[in-house]
This record gives C-alpha cells, structure tokens and sequence, in this order.
C-alpha cells in the first residue's frame, strides 16, 4: 500500500538509483545524476533515494549536506565557480571576487537567479592564476573583463 | 605527406584557449597537417603549447592564441620556421631540458588514449614484468625502490603493500587517491589527462602485489577533464584484455571510477574509504589500518595518484634505477609543481636533494608581476612558509621538516611582497572550518576559534594575551585531532607567525605601493 513512506515522489530519482542496482554504496554517484539532470536535490528526490536504497532519511540528508557539491536549493541559470585558494590568492582571486560581486550584483555563495557566484577550493590550475570554472569549462588568467565575456558566451552558448 | 601538429588537451591548456587553436590551425591547414592532442609538456606559462613534428625534432611554439595562427602558417611553422612565438626544439628549452622526468615521462609527448603509442614509448613494460613475478617479489622490488608516498605523508609504499599482501586471501581493494585538494598541486590531474595508462598499470601490479581484484579511482569533482580521460582509458585498456580476462568476457581486475563531491578532507585515506562506500566523509580512528581493514572491513591500499604512476617505471627498469635518483631517504623523484604568482609556473620532476631557489628563481624565473618574492608556501594549504633566505632548504622529506616546512604533495605557492601573512593565517584556519569533517573537536571548534582570535589581533585586541591563546590553540590542534587536516592547519599560521612577527602586532598601515 503506498504511504507517505514509500511513495515513489521522483520517478528520475527512483530510475537512476535502480541504474546504480539500489546499492547504498553508490549513493554519491545518484546525488550527483539527479543533481546533474535536475539541477538540485529536492526533498523529494531525497525521500525517493532513502525509499529506493533502503536507508534512513537521516544517512541520504547527513550524505547530502557533507558535501559542498550538492545543492538543495535552485541554482542560478549560471554558476560560476572562482578559485579563491592560496595559489590564486597570490595573483589577486579576492580581488576578482569583490568585482565580480559588483558587476553580476551577487554575492559570492549567497545564491543568485540569472548568474550566480560560487566559491572553488583548487581548479588545479595554479600556475595560470586566477581560475575560473563555468559549465565544466576551466579557465586561467582570468580578470573582470575575460570573466564578463566568458560569462555572456557561455550563456549564448546554452540558449542556442 | 601531412604534418603532424601537436596541440594539448591538458584542462590548463583548454584554459588558455588550446581549442580556438586548434580548430584554426585545422580550418588553415586542412589535410596539410595531422593534429594530435596530446598531454601538457607542463610548461604552462607556454600553454597553448604548439609543437610541429620536423626531421629536426619537435618545434615549439607558445603561447599560441587563434588570433596567432595566420602569422605561423605565414611564418611556415609547419617546416619549423622562425615566430617571435618560436622556441626551436621542445627538448632543448632549458626547463624542459633539467628535469629528470621518470614518472612523466610521456606526459605531454603522446596522445593520452592512444594505446599503442603508450606502449611504443616504453609503457606494460612494467606490467610484463610484473606477471612474471610472484607477488611477494613486486612488493620487494617496490619496498626497494625507496617509493613513498606522493599524496603527502611519505609513507614507504612498499610496507603498506607488503601489510595488505600479507592479509589471508580473499577479497581485497586497491585505490588511488586523485582527490588532489591542495592549492598549489595540479600533478595528479596533468598526469591522470596526460597519460592515464601509467596509473592504469601501477594500479594493476599494485593489484597483483597484494591479490586484489577490484580499483577504485577516487578523482575530484572540480577535475571534469581527467574524469573523463580516465574513464575512457580504463575502457581501451580493459577492451585491450590488459587487466586479464575472465571465462565470461569481463576483466579480470575491475577499476572503476569514482566522483567526489567537493570534500577536502577525503583526500585522508580514511575519510576517502566512507566516501567510496557513500558515506558522509568523516575520518576514522585508526587502528586498524586500512591494509588490514580498509573499504567494507577488506584489506585496502590507498596511493597517491604519483606513487603508483611511479610504480611501471621501477618494475621496468628495476628498483636501483629509481633509488639512484634523490638524496639520504627521499628516493627517487618528485613532480613538483610551481604556482602563485611565478613568472614561469608549471611542473618540475626533479630528484629529490634540488634546492627550492632552484625551482623557484632557477626553473621559475621569480614572479609573475615581477614584485619581490616575500614567501613561498611548501605542501599546500596545510603546509608552512618559508622566506627567500630559507631558499637553500633540500627539497626531500626529511630535509623540508627539518626546516618547519613540509613537501606535502610537492606543489610551491609564491607570494609577492603585497601579501598580508595575518590574512593567509587566517585563511588556513578559516579552510580548516569550511572543510573539517567535524569528527573531532580540536579541528572542528579549534579552527573557528582560531579565526576569531586572528581577528583580535588584526584589531589590535588584547594582542600578547590573545598571541598566547593562538599558540596554546595551535598545541592542542596539533595534539589531539584525529588527522592532518586539525594537526597540520597551525603550521602555516606559526610559521607566519615566526617569520613575520611584525605583521601580528595589531593593525596595520597598507603599504604604500
């Protein structure tokens, strides 16, 4: 009989955790295929993925909130992630983040509709400092002006 | 006859546009030229690297944008012609031309997924012999080859291999820790897009070493591009039937790969093992190690990225051929990696016992902004500071410690002269609260604590009394937290603290520029 406890709330979710053969060891990877089709991790998803693996709530949520990774809100349309460990420290990454905050008028990490402005821990692109990561894309050497149009091309790119 | 060109797939070479290239240089030259992507020659101040195939050697040419492109075929770069961009031969370029490039030895000079030319330039050689010994053999010739490990803690690879071998028979794992968080280290990522197949091999002896059956590649989510090529390798080398074939078509040694999820902290071993099995990625108490009692409670080795892609070499050419390499217990050699604000940044595999004004001014050529150099950090964010006087340190594990700095993951972060050293010792505790695990309390509570009193004394607040607290705070982190990440946080605040005391006095006037 369903119930509020296993309902199956999010067919994509219960779909992708069958795909993983419902094995609770590959609970990262789910998070990150539903993440990757729907953008963030709704309660819904979550409750699915306990339901599907047969594990509490509390382990997916403890899972979930570990992680810098996982959203569980909406994300903006586009999130640019910008390097703000040491090696880019040292050719000005703060600096880029204050202007970036200024032109795109978000804060870093507080979220944002049309583009948003996430903190990166190491792009592994240190001796080509600042860097920045859009869509997967990475980028060196970056200052305010490449980052406006990196940001624009990439949301032509996504409309087209 | 076509030309080949040689246009890097590296993720810090797309950085700088190696895919505008080359599509233009493909849209100029048509069936003139023949491009291969190939790995990063880790010169990255050069990226986009182009190389053109002459009789006279590869020719190199960088930094090379699109917008360059019409003036090389002007310039006839497919016959190695003169470009103010021109550096003559690839090999000769004196940063190239000082290394001593055993573990990257391909990296940069073959397509990253081309098997063949893998094997052509000296790639299964390793493995051939490998299935030729017993297992008890491999970990001999591993344990005498001084190999240790590369993610930082230098433990020798040879006893953790001979400890899991040594475990009853069974089912027993083998991982590679790709989990390169360190600011400051792309090695592990250049080497995984470079040429794959070379982890691929250390894994599969290293397998062989202690009786596994299944790897697990643990790679970062912020690293897409290596993700990718390792995944596509694995599929070429296991349709090649190099990890062995069972009756049932599957292989023999099954790798998979698995994505972290922006956690610093599974870089720690153990905290890696609960995120492979999808957990929350918290440390564990050890004992017991993971060799005895890893990943689902079996027999795991955990090794750096750069520990087992050294491994094809010292089965290929024998233990003393690698031991020959570096100084007093730091055998062989090291990747190191030059970042910051550095003129000529980019990775240098040397023998253990090179100096780091070598690397820094030698290799580096100094800053990037042309300012003064005021310190450069050694081991990533966990690791120390050191001045230009402390130049002349030995690179090698003991002797860095010696000097209160440490080689971590090799990689070297250099700060010019407008750093604010308070400011990068707040960072590292302010790093160690975003990415603690929060297992035990030194870390999780000593790094918030720790921030809040760097504040009082960039105020001017109580500064002896609070200078006090830092230091006893900085004792019990290093003390009693279960891992690296809480005992090893205070040793870039103290050894700011030490070299810069001046700057921890209270507020201070912004220097004229």
């Amino acid at each position: 009989m369903p119930t509020l406890l296993n309902t199956i709330e999010d067919s994509f979710a219960r779909e992708t955790c069958e795909r993983y053969g419902d094995k609770p060891e590959e609970l990262l990877e789910i998070l990150h295929a539903v993440q990757n089709e729907k953008g963030f991790l709704s309660d819904a998803a979550l409750r699915t993925i306990a339901y599907s693996l047969n594990i509490s709530r509390a382990d997916v949520h403890g899972v979930a909130s570990f992680y810098h990774d996982y959203k569980r809100e909406k994300q903006a349309n586009q999130t640019i992630k910008i390097c703000r460990a040491e090696a880019c420290q040292a050719l000005g990454a703060n600096a880029l983040i204050a202007e970036a905050e200024k032109a795109f008028g978000v804060k870093l990490d507080k979220g944002g509709t049309d583009v948003g402005l996430e903190a990166a821990y190491c792009l592994g692109n240190c001796a080509l400092s600042p860097a920045v990561m859009i869509d997967d894309n990475l980028y060196g050497r970056v200052g305010l002006a490449k980052l406006k149009t990196l940001s624009m091309k990439h949301r032509e790119g996504s409309r087209s | 006859m076509s030309v080949r060109v040689y246009i890097p797939c590296d993720a810090a070479a797309l950085s700088m546009g190696a895919d505008d290239v080359a599509a233009a240089i493909a849209a100029q030259g048509g069936d003139k030229v023949e491009i291969i992507r190939n790995g990063s020659r880790g010169m990255l101040w050069l990226e986009p690297l182009v190389e053109v195939q002459t009789d006279k050697g590869r020719i190199a040419y960088g930094p090379v944008t699109d917008d360059d492109v019409a003036s090389l075929f002007e310039a006839d770069f497919l016959g190695g012609g003169d470009h103010p961009l021109g550096h003559g031969p690839t090999e000769d370029i004196p940063y190239f031309a000082n290394q001593e490039r055993l573990t990257f030895a391909r990296v940069g000079v073959i397509d990253p997924l081309d098997i063949d030319a893998y094997e052509a330039h000296g790639g299964i050689v390793g493995l051939t012999a490998a299935l030729a010994m017993t297992p008890e053999d491999i970990v001999e010739v591993v344990t005498e080859s001084g190999l240790r490990g590369r993610g930082g803690a230098g433990f020798p690879t040879g006893i953790k291999w001979k400890t899991a071998n040594a475990q009853p028979e069974g089912q027993k794992y083998i991982c590679a820790n790709a989990d390169e968080g360190d600011s400051g280290t792309f090695a592990d990522r250049m080497l995984m897009e470079g040429d794959p197949f070379s982890l691929i091999e250390g894994m599969v002896i290293g397998a062989l070493g202690i009786g596994a059956d299944t790897g697990y590649i643990y790679i970062r989510s912020e690293y897409p591009h290596a993700i990718k090529t390792m995944r596509k390798a694995i599929e070429i080398w296991e349709g090649k039937g190099l990890s062995g074939v069972n009756e049932d078509g599957t292989p023999r040694f099954k790798l998979h790969v698995r994505v972290g999820a922006g956690a610093y902290i599974c870089g720690e071993e153990s905290s890696m093992l609960e995120s492979l099995e999808g957990k929350r990625g918290q440390v564990k108490v050890k004992p017991p190690i993971p060799a005895i009692s890893g990943m689902f409670g079996k027999p795991t080795i955990v090794n750096n990225v750069l520990t087992l892609g050294s491994v094809p070499f010292i089965l290929a050419n024998g233990a003393k051929a690698y031991a020959d390499f570096g100084q007093g217990r730091s055998k062989g050699t090291q990747p190191f990696q030059l970042a910051g604000d550095i003129k000529r940044g980019g990775l240098v595999e040397k023998a253990f016992g090179v100096t780091m004004d070598e690397l820094v001014n030698e290799f580096g050529g100094g800053t990037y902004t042309g300012r003064p150099v005021k310190a450069v950090q050694a081991g990533g964010p966990l690791g120390g500071y050191v001045k230009p006087e402390g130049f002349d340190v030995e690179m090698g594990y003991e002797t860095l410690s010696e000097a209160g700095a440490m080689l971590g993951h090799g990689g070297l972060v250099v700060y010019n002269d407008t750093t604010n050293m308070l400011g990068m010792a707040r960072y590292a505790m302010e790093f160690c609260e975003l990415e603690s695990c929060g297992k035990c309390t030194p870390c999780r509570v000593g790094s918030v604590r720790g921030k809040e009193t760097l504040d009082k004394i960039a105020a001017g607040e109580n500064v002896t009394a609070n200078t006090e607290i830092l230091e006893n705070l900085c004792d019990l982190m290093e003390e009693a937290s279960l891992c690296a990440m809480g005992g090893l946080t205070p040793m870039p605040v103290r050894t700011a603290m030490q070299l810069f005391p001046e700057e921890f006095t209270g507020p201070q006037k912004v220097a004229a520029e």
